[in-house]
């Protein structure tokens, strides 16, 4: 059976360009680019290379780039980082809609007794900036909101926040984990002072991320040890990985225009056709201001779990932000955050697109996704059918 | 991704006896959307007091509507004694077994046979002095207690599995770690209390100070609420909110659920907290 992957916000596949410059830094190239001989230094220049591309897709200066192990390493040490060199300030400003890597972080911090302002959102994943404004204070030290959320694809206003953080001089960092590769991004045109990436959710491999660091913005490392990363990420580098990163950065510069045509015109086409083919479904998040893989549709009077499955069986691959798939009780807390109503969340599944999907694959969706959730209705103690207006649905 | 059994699978996939029987003898409807998990089941018996028919309408996940299929599987041709005693392991059982995580479907389709027979022979449906526990998903001590007892489980994680309790916002984990507490330390709440030495009422005023100043208080402040006891009249316990609590809908539930029901356990059983009017 084939498979149908649309959970790309998940994780990707490893691009197979990215594969072929990463294979030979296991076996052959596998020196340490801290050795002085010739043969660890070459793979110090293939890291530095990697570093540029890196810089060059987010319109960094290489300097500004530390590696570091994922997505998560650099939402903690960003954020830590800032309350170490702010040690007198005591209040953090976040979101109620952010991925756990800070949403738990700054939960723990507030156990530890840190002031911490969770912003609501609107019941389109929307901030309301007069309100983020006005949680801003002086005794802020960091402010953390994601450039684009993993379960909805919605977009923040991250550069016009980090504009108002700026202003008062407080840090601002940004998880963009999922928004580098799929919108442009240019911190030259900016004033975050840190962000995060990671490298598989751009068709590089797992435990590769990134932290950007502005120039100029005081620092404290989370991980001590050797001088790598200029002494602030010690560890060897995981080579092999940088290396792909730097690969799949340049390739995500190649593919932005086709992430913004093809993927947004095969999102569209999906979301279309789901909502047209199934009663009592919706988009959940603001559909304007949205990554352009991303959708994020509810049925209602169902239960995620049971789509998924069911989807498995035919190959195809998808998320859901029940409480039965969250590994908790409860549905997802960003759809809660919206307050989407209990009928809906329950239902919600997450299609995530990448450049490597095809027209037909989004056909045999759209084909046999109707009739899953039809099923599972008939089973539905709250499904009550009504008469169909329209003769061809 | 949960690990089902095969036979999970082909129930899930392959759901029996879906629908709703017309003119009932017995039907019951437990969970509701909000928890993420609801059970319509409906039987009918023939002139025997045997059930001849049972169908059941879910919304769940995978391993909720297995489990209400295999209870209708499970309970066809059974008399209605034989079905009484079907327990929640009986589900999973006939189930090759559920995840840890997941037995609290298997629970939810004993509770729905539990209150079908109930509803056939015209008991009421919830016992009477239930308390709510958890108040995420509305789950009672009796409930609770009857899954420890049950299925012998030892920890909150445990419960939670089993009943959903605990699994929501966590404040109910001390409650519920008291109920295992008290099934595993041999004594049931009554007798405990009934052994208690008559106090004077000087005694009692102090044991509820104290009561509420170490065993509320530090629960309730923990949320940002409060309470202060204004008055004591007989066996009338007069407080006031505060903070949190002042504003909560759920402060009458705190009280009656949590502030009452610990001054009962722990001062005298006869005692009944009001909040003072305004």
């Amino acid at each position: 059976m084939k498979t149908i992957y649309l959970d790309n916000n998940a994780t990707t596949q490893v691009a197979s360009e990215v594969l072929d410059a990463m294979v030979p830094y296991f076996h052959d190239l596998y020196g340490n680019p801290s050795s002085m001989h010739s043969f660890g230094g070459q793979v110090a220049k293939t890291i530095r290379e990697a570093r540029e591309k890196v810089a060059h897709l987010i319109g960094a200066d290489p300097d500004e780039i530390i590696f570091t192990s994922c997505g998560t390493e650099s939402d903690n040490t960003a954020i830590l980082s800032a309350l170490a060199v702010n040690p007198d300030k005591r209040h953090i400003v976040t979101s109620r809609v952010e991925h756990p890597a800070v949403k738990a972080l700054c939960e723990h911090l507030r156990e530890k007794g840190y002031a911490l302002t969770e912003l609501a959102v609107d019941s389109e994943g929307r901030l309301d900036m007069e309100q983020y404004e006005n949680s801003l204070t002086g005794d802020t030290a960091v402010v953390s909101l994601m450039w684009a959320n993993n379960e909805t694809g919605v977009i923040f206003p991250v550069e016009e926040a980090a504009r108002l953080a700026r202003d008062r001089g407080i840090v601002f960092h940004t998880d963009a984990v999922q928004a580098v590769g799929k919108i442009p991004i240019n911190m030259q045109n900016n004033s975050i002072s840190m962000l995060s990436l990671s490298g598989h959710k751009l068709h590089a491999p797992k435990g590769v991320g990134v932290l950007y660091l502005r120039k100029g913005t005081r620092y404290s490392p989370f991980l001590i040890g050797g001088h790598q990363e200029k002494g602030r990420r010690g560890g060897t580098e995981n080579t092999a990985s940088i290396i792909a990163l730097g690969k799949a950065c340049e390739l995500a510069g190649r593919n932005m225009e086709t992430e913004n045509t093809k993927v947004k015109y095969l999102r569209d086409k999906l979301e279309a056709a789901l909502l047209k083919r199934i009663p009592n479904s919706r988009v959940n998040g603001d559909r304007v201001n949205r990554l352009p893989n991303t959708t994020n549709i509810s049925f209602e009077f169902v239960e995620g779990e049971g789509i998924l499955l069911l989807m498995d069986g035919f190959g195809i691959c998808a998320s859901s932000g029940s409480a039965c798939t969250s590994g908790s009780l409860q549905p997802s807390h960003v759809l809660r955050a919206m307050g989407v109503p209990f009928t809906m969340a329950h239902g919600s599944v997450r299609f995530s697109l990448s450049i490597y999907n095809t027209e037909d694959e989004i056909d045999f969706v759209i084909e046999k996704l109707p009739s899953i959730i039809e099923r599972l209705r008939s089973l539905s103690p709250y499904w009550k059918p009504e008469p169909s207006i329209c003769a061809t649905m | 991704m949960w690990e089902y059994t095969d036979k999970v699978k082909d129930h899930f996939i392959n759901p029996r006896n879906v629908g709703e029987i017309e003119n009932p003898d017995g039907v019951a409807e437990v969970g509701s959307i909000a928890c993420g998990d609801a059970l319509k089941l409906t039987f009918k018996l023939d002139e025997n007091k045997r059930i001849v028919d049972a169908k059941f309408k879910t919304f769940g996940c995978a391993s909720a509507i297995a489990s209400a299929s295999a209870l209708t599987e499970i309970i066809k041709g059974m008399t209605l004694e034989e079905a009484t005693k079907v327990t929640n392991k009986d589900i999973a059982n006939y189930l090759g077994g559920l995840p840890e995580e997941k037995m609290h479907c298997s629970v939810l389709g004993q509770q729905a046979l539990e209150q079908a027979i109930g509803n056939y022979k015209g008991a009421p449906q919830k016992e009477p002095g239930e308390q709510i526990v958890c108040e995420c998903f509305g789950i009672t001590d009796h409930e609770i207690e009857r899954a420890i007892t049950e299925n012998h489980l030892t920890t909150v994680q445990e419960v939670t599995n089993y009943t959903k309790a605990g699994g929501g916002c966590g404040n109910c984990h001390e409650k519920i770690q008291a109920i295992i507490d008290r099934i595993y330390s041999g004594a049931i709440p009554e007798a405990k209390i009934e052994k208690k030495p008559r106090l004077s009422n000087l005694q009692k005023i102090r044991l509820i100070e104290e009561t509420i100043e170490k065993e509320i208080r530090p629960s309730l402040k923990h949320d940002g609420g409060d309470i202060d006891l204004i008055d004591i009249v007989g066996n009338r316990v007069i407080v006031a909110t505060r903070g949190t609590c002042a504003t909560c809908h759920a402060a009458q539930l705190t009280l009656k659920g949590f502030v009452e029901y610990k001054l009962r356990e722990l001062v005298s059983p006869e005692l009944v907290v009001e909040e003072e009017s305004p």
